[in-house]
């Protein structure tokens, strides 16, 4: 246990850390890059369409994959070139290291330097990167120059990309120049952008055009011709492919598409996804080795034939008359292996676009350095770490990731980034040791996990027992739990920061309130007064489905509803009663949500079929299920998918409705929206929606919903609260939570009435704001 | 080719400020010498009845490549929406010469002004069957923001200009 404390320290100090070198130039750079792509998105009418028919290629190519590499080798040796499939990073290494030092051998050296290593010219390639080709390279005695100028910074800063697109994102331009300033020591010190790339451009040029071999990665390779799809801005990847007589291409076997038509979604979206451009600057597509001339930059003759008109001279390929050399890598690396696990598969369909990063808040607060492994970063990383370096690398960062899902809508081939690091994160917990204490919550806590699991992963992934016993002994326990010795424990047992507000656990929860105020038959005699309309949001323009008008609705009592906030749970009834609702709150089971997000997907699965026991006599009489945290509703409508079988999933997945967008479609149907608490007009009021809400499209019905009612909802930008459950509560991440949350309560700040669906939400901007923060429910609902 | 597919790229055009002539073909020769700033390089124009200037160097050395302040190349085609010039690589040269020089000027017909990408896919997929099988979208000026701000012509040119010719 003491390890485990130490190593939250550890991390709460390296993240501290990053939080204030970091975090700057990291968030500026990818908050904008994020507000771009999503403007971009929302201009893009194809964007569903071609997000499908990549996903589609991707999935049929990684299918096909033996067959494909087959077909590459045949491609590109037919055309002149070689194909080596490298097993690992040390067999693609020593590969690469003897065809560069076999090309330089060829090279006539000039008189004066004929001792000049090798050398070689790369553009970005995060493949490379994870294989530590340039060390590798080094070692053999050859010259790398990185020639993409974020790379070329980080190379001369001896620092490792903390961005899979922008590597050098976390760095300003006053610590470039500064670092370019010392390291070539101009005449006048760097000061501009534009000064700098000037300089980069020479510099990098010169070694352009003495390398001896060109490296590129590739975005994508298509398998039938043997093409090399190249995607940049700067354009040096052209250069360092084209202008050396020789050409190593690296990538992993996964870039392999079937044909060049193929490649037509993936050059729409990537720059979408990327940088929010409609297309990059330069799309090369490559067949090498290609017609055009190579160049001696130590020769005086034309480069090209001075008779040359372009159109009549012949292929050099088809002549046989190439000087161009041109290997392709193929790398496996784990990736083979990937392909056939069917959890880590998906990630093999990744475009490496860094759009999950961008997305992330956490990852625009600590950057890749701390939300990243040996090479890769953000969100799915997670899935390539675990895929190419091992589970540990993915351990290091995965609890970074809170499954706040905002990635999913991000990513170009429709990634379930979320579950990714949910399921690695399961494999942690079961592979850790077994023989660490579980004394503390075994008995207590009824989950379905192996042992060994970390203790505070435990108490959050079995938090509704925990709620359950602490209301059942409220006051009394949170009079205990806001004892500092208790406090200590909590943070040395659990993690939990002490300096995190606990919830206030409620003696009367909504179920027995519910219950104590006549249960089900008095709600149907409310819900049938004279003061109360009827509508049916099963007719809504949000959910389009058949239904008598005459719904009955069951309220879910999710934990916090249900034993800490209690308040919004009776706004939730009184509100479907006022609008002719009848309502029942049954005492259901946890949805799952809470394991879910500890990586305990067994407990999770668990709780999946026995809630949907519990509903389904409901479900299948027509009632609705009414959820108000929308954590739960996402576990319905998106984890359950994976825990449910099929038509389960789907009756109810249906079936449930978050709560506003339920009351938008019953005032939609003819319920009258004057019943319930409504604004004076264009009332001004900041709107957060909670992360996972925004991502199953149910921010819009609760904006709706507010306008309709006399109010002037103004939403926030940022992507989440960074409270998001327990992520919030952990001892190592409290204060990337804090600076995460200081951003939503900036934009809301002025605001006189803030609300915000989600408990996680409403809780950190409470503490942040220093007033209350309810849910938009309790600002609707009518007064008793 | 309609009215609205020009209008369409030359509006893209704009947006990603790069300069640009519509040209008769009769009209041409001038039109493109007042596009190029010199020393000029260049590859041959397949178009009838337009030439390169006598000025442009066609086999240059690899010193005039460097020293070219201009590279002007036909290209085969030009996708509209985006404001994408195809810049196809043969022996003739049109990758160095459309990268190195510090301007690019792409020539294109306007009968090879496609609306979108997909009729840019179109064409690419039956150039590659035909056997033209290297082939460059570049859209606008080359760019960068890795040094701290959004700067054009790092590794590739920070000028671009199409003359496009009507057809008859
Ligand atoms: S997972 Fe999706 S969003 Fe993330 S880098 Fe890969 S393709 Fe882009």
């Amino acid at each position: 246990m003491a390890d485990r404390t130490d190593d939250r320290s550890q991390t709460a100090a390296r993240l501290r850390h990053l939080l204030s070198t970091e975090g700057e130039a990291i968030y500026a750079n990818a908050s904008t890059l994020n507000n771009r792509r999503a403007a971009t998105y929302a201009a893009t009418d194809t964007l569903e369409d071609r997000r499908a028919t990549a996903r589609a290629i991707k999935e049929d190519a990684i299918e096909r994959l033996p067959e494909l590499l087959e077909t590459v080798r045949e491609a590109v040796e037919s055309n002149g070139g070689t194909v080596y499939l490298a097993d690992d990073a040390a067999d693609a290494n020593r590969y690469v290291a003897d065809v560069v030092v076999d090309s330089a051998a060829r090279e006539p050296a000039d008189d004066d330097t004929a001792v000049d290593a090798p050398s070689v010219v790369k553009s970005k390639s995060m493949t490379t990167e994870e294989i530590d080709l340039n060390d590798a390279l080094e070692r053999e005695g050859i010259t790398v120059t990185e020639t993409d100028l974020g790379e070329w910074v980080l190379q001369i800063a001896d620092e490792s990309p903390s961005h899979i697109v922008g590597p050098a994102m976390h760095l300003s331009r006053k610590e470039i120049a500064d670092l370019l300033t010392e390291a070539f020591d101009p005449d006048e010190r760097f000061e501009t952008p534009e000064a700098l790339t000037r300089f980069a451009r020479d510099h990098l040029g010169e070694r352009i055009r003495e390398a001896d071999v060109g490296i590129t990665g590739a975005n994508f390779v298509v398998a039938e011709t043997g093409t090399i799809a190249l995607v940049t801005n700067e354009g040096n990847a052209r250069k360092c492919a084209v202008t050396p007589d020789t050409h190593v291409a690296i990538a992993g076997v996964e870039k392999l598409v079937p044909s060049i038509s193929d490649l037509e979604p993936f050059v729409d979206l990537i720059a979408k996804s990327a940088t929010g451009q409609s297309i990059a600057q330069y799309v090369t597509m490559l067949t090498p080795p290609t017609d055009s001339p190579t160049i001696d930059f130590d020769a005086d003759e034309p480069i090209v034939p001075d008779s040359s008109d372009g159109k009549e001279t012949g292929s050099a390929r088809a002549t046989g008359t190439t000087d161009r050399d041109f290997h392709l890598v193929l790398l496996d690396n784990g990736r083979m292996a990937m392909r056939e696990d069917d959890q880590l598969r998906e990630t093999l369909y990744c475009i490496r676009c860094g759009a999950c990063s961008n997305s992330c808040v956490n990852f625009q607060s600590v950057g890749g350095h701390g939300f990243g492994g040996e090479t890769y970063s953000g969100g799915i990383a997670t899935g390539w770490e675990a895929g190419v370096h091992g589970q540990e690398s993915a351990a290091e960062f995965n609890d970074l990731c809170t499954g706040c899902s905002r990635c999913v809508e991000a990513c170009p081939v429709e990634i379930d980034i979320p579950w990714i690091n949910t399921v690695v994160r399961d494999r942690h917990n079961r592979g850790a040791d077994p023989a660490a204490a579980d004394f503390l919550v075994d008995g207590l806590t009824p989950d379905a996990e192996t042992g060994g699991l970390d203790l505070g992963k435990r108490f959050f992934g079995n938090v509704g027992t925990v709620a359950r016993l602490a209301s059942a002994t409220a006051p009394v326990s949170n009079w205990l739990v806001g004892s500092t010795p208790v406090r200590a424990m909590l943070e040395q047992a659990l993690g939990i920061d002490r300096r995190r507000d606990l919830p206030t656990f409620q003696r009367e929860t909504l179920v027995d309130w519910f219950e104590t105020r006549g249960g089900f038959a008095a709600s149907k005699t409310r819900a049938s007064e004279p003061g109360a309309r009827h509508g049916d949001p099963k007719e809504s323009k949000q959910r389009a489905a058949a239904g008598g008008p005459d719904r009955e609705a069951i309220l879910y009592p999710d934990v916090y509803t249900n034993f800490v906030d209690v308040d919004r749970g009776k706004a939730a009834v009184r509100t479907l009663e006022a609008l002719g609702v009848p309502v029942r709150v049954p005492d259901l089971p946890e949805s799952g949500r809470a394991p879910l997000s500890q990586g305990m997907v067994s407990t999770a699965d668990r709780q999946a079929s026995r809630l949907y026991a519990a509903v389904v006599e409901d479900l299948d009489a027509g009632r609705d299920l009414v959820v108000i945290e929308p954590s739960d509703l996402a576990a319905f409508h998106r984890e359950y998918e994976r825990l449910l079988p099929e038509a389960s999933y789907e009756t109810l997945a249906e079936n449930s409705y978050e709560i506003c967008e339920y009351v938008y479609g019953l005032v939609e149907t003819g319920a009258d929206a004057a019943v319930l608490q409504t604004g004076a007009g264009n009332e001004p009021i900041a709107y957060h929606s909670h992360c996972q809400q925004r991502t199953l499209g149910l921010e819009a019905p609760t904006t709706a919903l507010l306008e309709r009612c006399g109010y002037d909802p103004q939403t926030t930008s940022a992507e989440c609260c960074g409270m998001a459950g327990s992520f919030g509560y952990k001892r190592e991440f409290y204060e990337v939570s804090v600076d995460v949350g200081e951003r939503v309560a900036d934009e809301v700040g002025s605001a006189e009435t803030v609300v915000a669906s989600g408990t996680s939400c409403g809780d950190q901007l409470e503490t942040l704001l220093e007033r209350p923060v309810p849910h938009p429910i309790e600002l609707l609902a009518p007064d008793d | 080719m309609t009215l609205d597919t020009v209008s369409r790229f030359e509006r893209a055009l704009e947006a990603l400020e790069v300069s640009f002539t519509l040209t008769l073909a009769s009209d041409a020769s001038e039109a493109i010498e007042a596009a190029l700033e010199p020393p000029v390089v260049g590859v041959p124009l397949p178009f009838d009845d337009v030439s390169l200037p006598a000025t442009v160097e066609t086999a240059p050395t690899s010193a005039d490549l460097v020293g070219a302040q201009t590279g002007i190349t036909p290209v085969r085609f030009a996708i509209a929406a985006s404001g994408t010039v195809a810049i196809e690589s043969t022996t003739a040269g049109e990758e160095p010469f459309s990268l190195y020089p510090e301007r690019h000027v792409a020539v294109v017909a306007e009968s090879d002004v496609v609306p979108d990408l997909g009729a840019g896919f179109d064409r690419l997929e039956r150039a590659f069957a035909a056997g033209d099988d290297s082939v460059v979208f570049a859209t606008g000026r080359s760019a960068t923001a890795d040094m701290g701000g959004l700067v054009h012509g790092v590794h590739g040119p920070g000028e671009v200009h199409v003359v496009l010719l009507e057809d008859r």
